[in-house]
């Protein structure tokens, strides 16, 4: 099934700004405040406050403990809007109405794209050197050197599987793509990206597709990763987009093998479901949110206060244990350990060759990023083959 | 009752009332203008508005909407197989899920109507009504509960020896949902079609012999055709147009038409086609509605 | 009267179907104890945590408030509309009469999604800014239908001949509504009125549509859900509701019942 694409407009000027950007996030660049000579002028500082704010969140990222603090000290007003999925949050960017938002991955780069949002000057985000390395200037956020945003909370899917009934142990995504031993138990996630997951698998199980980047697929690469999932589509109980289900369907045993967050993982242990959960050998994707300013905001100094105020310790603490998530910040251990034992290593958050292993969601573009120049599935494309998918 | 006198306000009013008896169609206006006005206005120009877009097109670079005529749209619903898998298996859900409540409903309200007490029909009537307030996401959420592998229906089973069926996330688990959450809707009807025969037609029917269940398809049926004609659009059209349940009790794992109209609009942003899915539905239910009327649906709804 | 077996038989099945209704709502009740954080059954521990947190929830409250709001002002419209068009309906004839109560029973008949595009499509055209107000608009457009049966019903029951005795005893227009007509239609109304709540009250799908930033409670209870902390809180809220609606919808069933002679059984 086709859809048109919308999002065409945005892939095709996409292009021109993500020429150049690479496809490798580990490394990082430092991010020592590159503010981007070549991009356009940034504040140089944080001007009058406007006394509103109008914020797209996921729900838990401005829960009452963050945002009555920030009123309080800056008198900016939040008002939020929940988004319910990364498109959504595209969309309501477009309106027009709202000051900033809490983007994912896989919406970043298309509102960078299409320029809904502005670049920042991270000497205004106090904080901002204390962020994950690989966190201050990763693709999904970052081009050129210019930073679109600042990155707020993370978290790793993971391969989690009730130690009951699954056996033996599992160390591969192998387990839920080919194998056939949990008909029906099996879960997945919800949404296109997770076509990225497929292709993470085939990059070690079929090298002879020559997968470099899940999110960067030339149409064979991704014919083979649509096709591993209509296979598995048979397997499949439930394709879940919210975390409180998936944690409803492991304790039922509705479901015993799946991808997750830690959150849902350590919730369960707590609840003393028998579940535990691998980083498979071939790694995993993650997922990564920035807080993204609108580049007509109405109230952009209270929404580069909000930046400022989102990065500290204390809202990141707050918010990773709202939203079960690991802290972009990881100074905000300290707190978090306090109130959790062994937060932080439970999420990973300190350890640096962790990410080495997670494939951030990154919007996928048809310019591959690198030799292969234009030859790569777009996003809108993964759109229409994961209805195809589900209805296989 | 206030006396006739010749109070100014009351004269004026007088004239007023004389003056719209005069002239019938005066008043026929004034209380049709303003339900018709806002229906047309509200809903009906809305609509045609929407389903206009479908033959649309839509600026590939820009996303704005051109006003130019294209056949595209409504092509690529027509020959797409994956969406005629999705229609075949909402329609199917519909059908099933009404069928299956005019079966437990129609004996209820005949219950109700004409075998139970006064004061237990009270109960009943408030009973078939109450579950209407109790939220429809939580109950999607409670079946979700109910049909899990480990839920309360496979614990019901083991207590009696039964069991474990594996229901969860199957299409059984959504029509059970669904025949739950919209039975009162086939109920109410029912029983106001049922409650509306006059006794002393069935005493009629069994005084000439008629048996009872003579009774019931000569005189009952009939009758009560109205009624579940009524509640069938209920039943009928509220599953069609769902893709909540899909998502919480269905595992998501097919698409109902109203999650694909959701996910090309709200998620794709691509609305001439999410507009030309819609008319899939809304040329189900016109059909489905100008059959009901011959059955005198509208008249008990 | 039926024979003894076959009433013995539906009275049976009837309380099968009152049991189906009622088991998954007494599942509800029990969860808002169930002291774990992750819906489970059977409930080993029990708690009040999800009833004081519900009780001290000013987001829920607020969006209680909201539902209540755009409820009332809804049924308000409908009542107005709905009863209009029923007079219209029963007491003329006129060309298209037909096809009017085909047009009334659209907005409930469509697909909920047709209708909340439809109806963002027009508030994005007029560029009216999404709020409570525009809820209460698509909500009333649906609301409308169910008012407008109870009424026509009612008033196709009840003949004419007593508006027209009325006035030929000297009464006015409005007093022949007021005490003929009005007490006559009261309890359809009634009725009418309290289906129209209870649809706007719980509708989600239009609601999704046409909200702003202001949250109406199935809104609410939808973003809840993914709170993994907080997700149970929406089951005592949603034995809160029922609690809070069972005494009036019993009043109004009484008063239905009371003034129903009119037309009823024969």
């Amino acid at each position: 099934m086709r859809v048109r694409l919308v999002l065409a407009a945005v892939l095709v000027s996409a292009m021109a700004v993500a020429a150049g950007c690479g496809s490798s996030s580990s490394s990082g660049n430092g991010g020592s405040g590159s503010n981007g000579s070549s991009g356009p002028s940034l504040p140089q500082s944080i001007g009058p406050l406007e006394g509103s704010l109008n914020l797209i969140a996921w729900q838990g990222y401005t829960e009452d403990n963050v945002v009555k603090p920030f009123e309080k000290q800056t008198g900016c007003q939040v008002n939020v809007k929940y988004g319910q999925t990364s498109d959504e949050m595209y969309k309501l960017m477009q309106s027009g109405n709202y000051d900033g938002v809490s983007a994912s991955g896989d919406a970043s780069n298309r509102l960078i794209a299409s320029g809904l949002v502005s670049a920042i000057n991270t000497n205004l985000i106090s904080d901002f050197g204390d962020i994950s390395p690989q966190l201050q200037s990763p693709p999904h956020n970052t081009i050129n050197g210019v930073h679109y945003g600042v990155s707020y909370q993370w978290g790793a899917n993971i391969l989690m599987y009730n130690k009951t009934v699954v056996s033996p142990a599992p160390d591969s995504w192998g387990v839920i793509f080919d194998g056939t031993s949990y008909k029906g138990k099996v879960d997945a996630y919800d949404s296109p990206i997770y076509i990225a997951d497929a292709a993470l698998y085939l990059k070690s199980a079929q090298p002879d597709l020559k997968i470099t980047d899940p999110y960067e697929l030339t149409q064979p690469q991704f014919d083979a990763a649509v096709n591993l999932l209509k296979k598995q589509h048979q397997q499949i109980g439930n394709y879940w987009s919210s975390f409180t289900a998936q944690i409803q369907d492991f304790t039922q045993g509705s479901i015993v093998i799946g991808p997750t967050w830690p959150y849902q993982l350590n919730t369960l242990k707590a609840a003393k479901v028998p579940v535990e959960a691998v980083l498979p050998k071939e790694g995993a994707t993650g997922w990564a949110d920035t807080w993204m300013e609108y580049s007509k905001a109405a109230h952009p100094n209270c929404m580069l206060k909000w930046m400022d105020y989102a990065t500290t310790p204390e809202v990141q603490a707050k918010t990773a244990y709202t939203f079960g998530s690991a802290p972009a910040n990881p100074k905000a251990c300290a707190i978090l350990d306090k109130q959790v034992k062994n937060y932080c290593a439970d999420y990973h958050v300190t350890d640096p060759n962790y990410f080495d292993h997670i494939s951030f969601w990154k919007t996928p573009l048809s310019e591959c990023g690198d030799s292969r120049g234009n030859t790569c599935v777009p996003y809108t494309e993964w759109f229409q083959a994961w209805t195809d998918i589900k209805n296989s | 009752m206030s006396t006739p006198t010749a109070s100014a306000p009351f004269g004026a009013r007088r004239r007023l009332s004389a003056f719209f008896y005069r002239h019938r169609w005066l008043k026929l206006l004034a209380l049709l203008i303003p339900p018709l006005s806002w229906i047309v206005v509200v809903y009906l120009a809305a609509l045609v508005v929407l389903l206009a877009t479908a033959f649309w097109q839509q600026d590939e670079l820009s996303g704005q909407i051109i006003h130019t005529f294209t056949w595209d749209n409504v092509r690529t619903v027509k020959d797409d197989p994956t969406l005629h898998a999705v229609t075949r298996q909402t329609v199917q859900m519909a059908v099933l899920v009404t069928i299956t409540d005019i079966l437990l409903a129609f004996p209820l309200a005949y219950y109700m109507a004409r075998v139970a007490s006064r004061g237990v029909r009270a109960l009943l009537f408030v009973g078939v009504l109450m579950p209407l307030w109790s939220s429809y996401l939580i109950k999607a959420y409670t079946w979700r509960l109910m049909t899990g592998d480990a839920g309360t229906i496979n614990w019901a089973l083991a207590k009696i020896g039964l069991g474990p069926l594996h229901i969860a996330f199957t299409t059984t688990a959504m029509w059970l949902a669904f025949t739950y959450i919209w039975l009162p809707y086939m109920v109410l009807p029912i029983y106001a079609a049922l409650e509306r025969i006059p006794g002393s037609l069935i005493e009629a029917s069994s005084d000439l012999g008629g048996r009872s269940w003579r009774t019931l398809r000569s005189v009952i049926m009939p009758l009560a055709l109205p009624g579940i004609a009524a509640g069938s659009i209920f039943t009928f059209s509220l599953t069609l147009g769902d893709y909540i349940m899909v998502d919480l009790v269905g595992g998501n794992k097919t698409d109902f038409l109203g999650s694909v109209i959701f996910r090309y609009q709200g998620i794709a942003n691509d609305l001439p086609l999410a507009a030309a899915i819609a008319l899939v539905p809304v040329i189900v239910i016109t059909i489905y509605l100008l059959l009901v009327r011959q059955l005198g649906a509208f008249e008990a709804l | 009267m039926e024979p003894r077996p076959v009433r013995i038989g539906l009275r049976i099945f009837s309380l099968g179907v009152m049991a189906f209704l009622y088991i998954p709502l007494a599942v509800i009740v029990m969860a808002s104890f169930n002291a774990s954080r992750i819906p489970t059954w059977p409930i080993k521990d029990y708690t009040l945590h999800w009833w004081s947190l519900a009780m001290h929830d000013q987001h829920a409250r607020t969006a209680l408030e909201n539902s209540f709001k755009v409820g009332l002002a809804a049924t308000a419209v409908a009542l107005v509309l709905g009863s209009a068009a029923a007079f219209a309906l029963s007491r003329f004839r006129f060309f298209g009469k037909n096809s009017l109560s085909l047009l009334l029973v659209l907005p409930i008949a469509l697909p909920g999604i047709v209708t909340g595009l439809s109806l963002l499509s027009a508030i994005e055209y007029l560029s009216l800014t999404p709020s409570l107000v525009t809820v209460a608009i698509g909500h009333s457009t649906f609301c409308i239908v169910v008012v407008f049966n109870n009424a026509v019903a009612r008033l196709r029951r009840s003949s004419s001949s007593f508006e027209e005795a009325s006035m030929d005893l000297g009464a006015d227009g409005w007093q022949t509504f007021r005490f003929i007509t009005l007490p006559n239609l009261a309890t359809a109304l009634v009725a009418g009125g309290l289906l129209a709540f209870a649809l706007s009250f719980d509708e989600i799908v239009v609601t999704n549509f046409t909200a702003g930033a202001q949250q109406t409670l199935p809104l609410w209870i939808y973003n809840q859900f993914r709170l993994p902390n907080t997700a149970q809180e929406v089951n005592a809220v949603a034995v809160f509701v029922i609690a809070l609606t069972a005494v009036p919808v019993y009043l109004a069933q009484r008063l239905m019942r009371e003034s129903g002679g009119i037309g009823g059984r024969g």
